[in-house]
């Protein structure tokens, strides 16, 4: 069974999963380094996303492309356009409102799509030059399989020189070492923010459209899970830090992709049990994951 | 151990990512002594208590308060040890009573334990009213008594001093560390401030740290003083000794006055 | 006159749910019972998420624990020979009464919040409301796997119905009073200063650590209690009756009814347990299209979390309790005695 060509299938399995969780898990990152908030309606941005590629491919019959710029434009906006209603009038109330009102905002989406499109699960049919398979180095995989890597790290590439290179981008990672003196320091912090939820929610709708195009399904609740996990990888890579949370994509989808694969068949039902075992563990022996900083207490 | 020495700091430092924000701190207290200590905005002063208090370990040195080894307790334990303290940025339980704010560090002593609370065992009522009782006292002690039931965020900034200041020696301490009490106030209002602490420290047997960035504000009350620039101890003596004392002249009062 | 308005109050609900036992329909039967249900589960959430400041969304997972426990003990052996063939040998023999079932679930849930809350409870912030819904997933996925107990996704069904209106409702009881007393208690101040300001709790003697895990250890144990009602009124329970869908609910129930007052939390879980009730029916009479509206009714809870937020966080209730309200109504409150020193002085 260990075969040299099951294993990289693992291995390419693993890769694809670590970059669709790399993906949300950034945005949680960056939202919660700035606002100190746990986005439970990330995950829904995903779903969102999914849907609306779905439709550019089936109403629209439009190209791939297009399925994939849409959704991340328009869920961008959307993000930005919630942040805007529901999280700025908020700010300066205790954290936990902003956290409850993600959570309504999460309820009201699934919900949503509930109610206007059905609970049913509904099929994704990717075109054939995405499903085709091809032969590189002896390693079989399908087209989207290698799309989903080079995409994911080509966005976190961007991603890296903005936040580096951009003003905007450095004022971002100046916010989320301090926002107050940043705003200090004259610079616009609620631009920052919806820039911030702009990138955030773009990216998880193109991780949903990735993984509706892996999995060849969409459904309201599909972001539910695999935003929490991103939850736990951005935990894992230590939060607030978006280097951290690559990593910690990266990690979590190997070590789920491997656990399912390498343990017996009676024990790799408990997948999901596994990833949230892993955070608690984490928690314990090093809460400020691989590359956080301790969040320093001031009297 | 001499009994007269109630706290012994020995070689105290803190550094935050590479920046000294205390070195070689030193201090020895009597059990009844009320000393200051000044030096100008970030000399090191609230870093200080912040390190006394269990609030951020120190990275070196020693603390022995009462002849128990404390440089690594808990803030809590620290509390219960004997140390209380007051912030430079008034930290009260906003939403809370005056009375239960009180009462939070008057129940620092007492443990009540869950099937105590739950079946309302035959002390519980007693220790509560006691509990209240002393509260009382307390806020009557320092003319707090009329706002009991407001709640605590209402008070105007001076009575918020004076309810951190209650709800400190609530937790019935050895020693009280006072972080600027006097700040934001006029200078009237700082010399009655001022005589209350005298007063307290007189009427409690206590001993007291207190901080200043004002020089003037703690000349009359304290024993002896000691000076905080950059992280270091520069001087240390009797008030009138300190006011003369070039190297302090110099590195407080030349930027300060 | 006041010393006695608890006892009046109990005597009054234990003798209305009697009454109603007997003289109302099953579907308000039901109705009632699963009020007094959500009651348990919005008060003792409340203590972690109103009190002591941590937001716990763990309280689907502790029922699922409940529910099991409950369900696998009390099931009559015979009947477990059927439908759980393979049942370790010790579990296929007991049939323990409800009341015990119900403790040893309670008593399972709270060693889990323990195991939980060691990790997370040290931390800053509101990792315990990630972690909590990872402890959801966990127990859903052990209920799903674990089929010789659990028997997986079918679930058990033919429960023994013990979950009278009197059951419900004594538990109620229990529940609310064990915890008013917990919240008028030193307990229960440590735990607003906890909620307060951490750092300054601490500085004044309070230990933060084992104040916060009382909370939850306490909210865990209830919410067990309603899950395993729960399991004896519906009579079958699968792995996905303990989904996101209820921790979510009960959440609205606290945030609406008024974080850190129970009476809020009271009104809160009959106002959020009639309101799907009556909206459920018009999900199914007012098809568009002749398609159900499934989902309007979380939608209009959704928004009501949203708008409450927005206008009046502090809920219907704010922190004040009933006896607080009706006392300022009547005029009768004396402005110098602090609410909770009266409080404390009923009870």
């Amino acid at each position: 069974m260990l075969t040299p060509s099951y294993i990289a299938q693992q291995f390419i399995n693993a890769l694809n999963m670590g970059s669709i969780y790399a993906l949300v898990a950034i945005g949680l990152t960056m939202v919660y380094g700035i606002l100190r908030l746990i986005n439970f309606a990330h995950g829904d941005m995903m779903t969102v996303g999914a849907y609306l590629a779905l439709a550019a491919l089936t109403v629209l019959a439009l190209p791939a492309w297009a399925a994939l710029l849409i959704p991340m434009f328009v869920v961008g906006a959307l993000g930005v356009l919630i942040e805007r209603l529901a999280y700025r009038p908020l700010r300066g109330a205790p954290e936990v409102a902003m956290l409850i009102t993600s959570l309504a905002i999460s309820s009201l989406i699934e919900n949503g799509a509930t109610m206007t499109l059905t609970a049913q699960p509904k099929p994704v049919r990717l075109p054939a030059e995405l499903t085709q398979r091809v032969d590189v180095l002896g390693l079989n995989f399908a087209v989207m399989d290698a799309a989903i890597v080079a995409l994911a790290i080509a966005l976190m590439a961007a991603l890296t020189v903005f936040v580096r290179r951009t003003t905007i981008g450095i004022a971002m990672r100046a916010c989320s070492e301090n926002v107050r003196v940043t705003q200090l320091m004259g610079v616009d912090v609620n631009r920052v923010i919806a820039v911030a939820f702009a990138i955030s929610a773009g990216l998880a709708a193109v991780a949903g459209v990735l993984w509706s195009g892996k999995f060849g399904i969409v459904d309201p609740f599909m972001g539910f899970v695999p935003g929490l996990k991103a939850f736990v990888a951005a935990v894992i890579g230590g939060i607030g830090n978006i280097p951290g949370a690559m990593l910690g994509g990266y990690l979590l989808g190997f070590a789920e992709v491997f656990f399912v694969a390498f343990m017996p068949p009676e024990v790799s039902g408990y997948r999901d049990a596994f990833v949230f075992v892993l955070l608690l563990v984490v928690l314990l022996v090093r809460p400020t994951g691989l590359l956080g900083a301790r969040e320093v207490n001031r009297a | 151990m001499p009994p007269s020495s109630l706290l012994q700091v020995h070689d105290l430092a803190k550094s935050f990512r590479g920046v000294q924000a205390l070195q070689d701190y030193r201090l020895e207290l009597g059990r009844h002594e009320l000393i200051g200590v000044i030096g100008p905005n970030g000399a090191g002063k609230t870093t200080l208590f912040n390190v006394l208090t269990g609030v951020t370990p120190p990275t070196h040195g020693r603390i022995v308060f009462d002849g128990q080894d404390i440089t690594h307790a808990a803030p809590d334990a620290i509390c219960r040890a004997g140390i209380a303290r007051t912030f430079q940025n008034i930290r009260l339980f906003r939403r809370l009573s005056v009375l239960d704010n009180v009462r939070i560090g008057l129940q620092a002593h007492s443990h009540d334990r869950l099937h105590e609370v739950v079946l309302r065992l035959p002390g519980f009522a007693a220790r509560e009213r006691q509990l209240a009782q002393q509260a009382r006292e307390l806020l009557d002690m320092l003319n707090l008594a009329d706002y009991a039931g407001a709640q605590a965020d209402s008070l105007p900034y001076g009575l918020q001093r004076r309810l951190e200041i209650a709800i400190a020696l609530a937790t019935r301490p050895k020693l009280l560390l006072l972080d600027e009490p006097a700040a934001g106030m006029n200078p009237t209002e700082a010399e009655a401030l001022m005589r209350l602490i005298a007063r307290l420290h007189n009427e409690l047997k206590l001993a007291i740290i207190l901080i200043e960035h004002n020089m003037r504000v703690v000349m009359g009350i304290c024993q002896r003083i000691q000076v905080l620039n950059y992280g270091r101890l520069i001087a240390e003596g009797r008030p009138e000794e300190i006011q003369q004392d070039p190297r302090v002249l110099e590195a407080y009062l030349g930027i300060a006055a | 006159m006041k010393r006695f308005a608890p006892l009046l109050l109990i005597v009054a609900v234990l003798g209305l749910a009697g009454l109603a036992q007997s003289a109302l329909n099953d579907y308000y039967q039901r109705v009632l019972a699963v009020i007094a249900i959500n009651i348990i589960l919005a008060v003792s959430l409340n203590l972690t998420n109103g009190y002591s400041g941590d937001f716990s969304l763990g309280h689907a997972a502790f029922m699922a624990i409940g529910a099991y426990t409950s369900a696998i003990l009390t099931l009559p052996a015979r009947t477990k020979a059927i439908v759980l063939p393979d049942l370790p040998l010790w579990l296929s023999q007991v049939e323990l009464p409800f009341i015990v079932a119900i403790l040893i679930g309670a008593g399972l849930a709270a060693l889990v919040a323990f195991v939980v809350g060691i990790p997370v409870l040290r931390l800053r912030g509101h990792y315990l409301a990630v972690a909590t819904l990872g402890l959801m997933v966990i127990v859903q996925v052990v209920a799903l796997n674990w089929q010789p107990v659990t028997r997986g996704a079918r679930g058990i069904s033919g429960l023994p119905p013990f979950t009278t209106l009197l059951w419900a409702y004594g538990w109620m009881l229990v529940t609310v009073a064990v915890i008013w007393r917990i919240v008028h208690s030193p307990l229960g101040r440590a735990m607003m200063a906890v909620r307060e300001d951490e750092l300054a709790a601490a500085c004044r003697g309070v230990p933060v650590f084992r104040t916060r895990l009382l909370a939850f250890v306490c909210g865990a144990l209830f919410a067990s209690v309603a899950g395993a009602l729960w399991a004896h009124l519906i009579t079958a329970i699968t792995p996905s009756s303990f989904s996101f869908l209820i921790t979510f609910n009960v959440v609205a129930m606290v945030v609406i009814g008024g974080a850190g007052s129970i009476s809020g939390s009271v009104i809160g879980a009959v106002l959020m347990t009639l309101l799907p009730e009556l909206l459920r029916r018009v999900e199914t009479t007012l098809a568009i299209g002749g398609q159900p509206l499934y989902g309007l009714s979380q939608i209009v809870i959704a928004l009501m979390m949203l708008a409450v937020m927005l206008f009046r966080p502090q809920g219907l209730m704010g922190r004040r309790e009933l006896p607080d309200v009706l006392a300022g109504l009547a005029g009768a409150r004396r402005a110098s005695l602090p609410a909770h020193a009266e409080a404390a002085g009923e009870a």
